[in-house]
């Protein structure tokens, strides 16, 4: 096998499709660059559900003077309340579930209010008395937030439980979906991508028939004939997953850790080296799908 | 060499057969011609010795190759035996005399040295020395057929096969490219042939096969065109 004659064959063909190699390169890029940005999104999804679910409590918020009458029509919830409430969680139907709990007064929570709004001029008009007793109860597992939930509603004294975990969900099933559409726009460029690169190899045989019909009566072998094409759509989808893998590269970089790492200071976000491994992976698609359609395309335009 | 067997072929859309129960056998070294009409099933018959086309009933060995049930693999490799001449001759127009044959040696994958040797040797015997360079656009009709037989014969075939290789060529030009071929033959290559040409057949009195409507109607040795036309 002479290499130089294949890669002459490639070069020549390369040059001869200019065109459509190029939207070949920039369908693979684009198409790529969503898949990479999907996988981002679900292992950044992945990584703040682990962090974040360790953390998540439930809140049993407790009924103050200016709870709304229809929640807590004793008023503010009395010290028997208290107790009886700390008596339920730990008793034997409760404790499996519960890993611990603690008590947060009204001055303990105007600080943590405090805290949490530290720029917002919406500190200097709360006062302790405004803001609910509450218990905060961590779950050995955070998914039977539902168990407290139900355990505690409607108890008098009580004006709300509340599963922080509801709120993560929400915003967990928002990336999901952002990162689901992009699979979704990914999936149907990597279509369009297949189908570009068969018309591609199909039109550069067309303009390569003659060399073809004289390789085939002369019995150069299968391998031979195709291997020019196939190299050819494989090279230009290539040159689409770099641009694709750094891409992501340079979002992670730019944007990830320049940008939302700065401002979000305690989230932790996806590394450099996570977008990184990813290329590989989007170079080894593109690669694989280009071979592929190419060796489909250019089989079946020899068969015929 | 070539053994076939009640060989009938039908093209798909087509109302009748191509070929019709043809039986033939061609011994090493045979020089056959096969005459008939258009459309009587020469081509035919030739693209099955090829393996371009399977029959849709019947046997056919070439080589040695049982042509029904050879891998698709093992074609390319069945066809370096084979020499193959068209009436268009089918060169390459963008490669010259040299690189026309070379290519053919270049793709079964020859090394340099053996195609430097053997190209201009073949150039030599087909008498297109000093025209290596050439473009096929440069070169007569003739000559053209002399590069794409040049080319047909580098490998040193068994068997080769033409396909009314004259059709295009004036009456001296065709019987400078059968002289060639008779040197060929000489040589130990079984040659078959098809054409129209009646000058030719009558002039070499060699095996006159012809076909008509797909079927052979009769089969002569030493005789001319007409000869076999009237035997059947």
């Amino acid at each position: 096998m002479k290499l130089g004659y294949v890669f002459g064959e490639v070069g020549q063909g390369l040059k001869r499709n200019l065109s459509m190699v190029v939207s070949i390169v920039l369908v693979t890029f684009l198409s790529l660059s969503f898949v990479g940005t999907a996988a981002l999104l679900q292992l950044q999804i992945g990584q703040m559900k682990n962090y974040w679910y360790d953390r998540a409590q439930v809140a049993v918020y407790l009924c103050s003077e200016f709870s709304p009458a229809e929640a807590c029509p004793q008023g503010a919830a009395s010290a028997d309340v208290k107790s009886s409430i700390e008596a339920k969680l730990q008793d034997s139907t409760l404790s499996p579930y519960v890993d611990k709990f603690y008590f947060q007064d009204q001055d303990q929570a105007l600080k943590q209010f405090q805290e949490e709004f530290k720029d917002n001029t919406i500190t200097n008009y709360v006062t302790a008395d405004q803001l609910n007793e509450t218990f905060w109860v961590k779950l050995k597992n955070p998914t039977d937030g539902a168990i407290i939930t139900q355990s505690f509603t409607g108890v008098a004294g009580v004006e709300e439980v509340r599963d922080q975990r509801s709120y993560l969900d929400q915003i967990f099933s928002i990336l999901n979906a952002a990162s689901l559409a992009a699979v979704g726009i990914a999936s149907v460029m990597l279509f369009s991508a297949i189908l570009l690169i068969s018309t591609t190899i199909r039109q550069s045989a067309f303009s390569r028939r003659r060399e073809i019909g004289i390789m085939r009566l002369v019995g150069a072998s299968n391998f031979y004939i195709q291997l020019p094409f196939i190299i050819e759509g494989v090279v230009a989808a290539a040159i689409g997953s770099i641009l694709a893998g750094g891409t992501v590269v340079a979002i992670v970089q730019f944007f990830v850790q320049g940008y939302l790492a700065q401002s979000l200071p305690f989230t932790n976000f996806v590394s450099l080296g996570t977008a990184l491994s990813l290329v590989p992976i989007i170079f080894g698609i593109g690669v694989a799908l280009a071979a592929i359609a190419s060796i489909v395309s250019i089989k079946r335009y020899l068969r015929a | 060499m070539i053994s076939i067997e009640k060989v009938s072929k039908t093209y798909k859309g087509a109302s009748r057969a191509a070929l019709d129960s043809v039986s033939i056998e061609i011994e090493k070294g045979d020089f056959v011609f096969l005459v008939g009409a258009s459309g009587s099933g020469k081509s035919s018959l030739l693209r099955m010795m090829l393996r371009e086309d399977v029959p849709s009933k019947g046997s056919i060995f070439v080589l040695g190759e049982n042509l029904i049930s050879i891998p698709a693999r093992k074609v390319p490799y069945f066809r370096r035996n084979i020499g193959m001449v068209f009436q268009d001759f089918r060169l390459l127009p963008n490669k010259t005399v040299f690189q026309n044959v070379a290519f053919c040696l270049e793709v079964i994958g020859k090394s340099p040295a053996f195609v430097a040797e053997a190209v201009p040797s073949v150039l030599k015997l087909v008498g297109l020395e000093g025209k290596q360079d050439r473009y096929p656009n440069e070169l007569s009709g003739g000559e053209q057929q002399r590069v794409a037989l040049a080319r047909a014969i580098v490998n040193k075939p068994q068997l080769l096969l033409a396909d009314e290789p004259t059709g295009n060529l004036d009456p001296a030009t065709s019987q400078e490219i059968v002289n060639l071929l008779e040197r060929i033959s000489a040589a130990g290559t079984t040659i078959v042939m098809a054409t129209h040409d009646r000058g030719i057949v009558d002039r070499m009195q060699r095996r006159v096969v012809v076909l008509k409507d797909g079927q052979i109607v009769s089969d002569d040795r030493g005789v001319g065109y007409e000869k076999a036309e009237e035997a059947r």
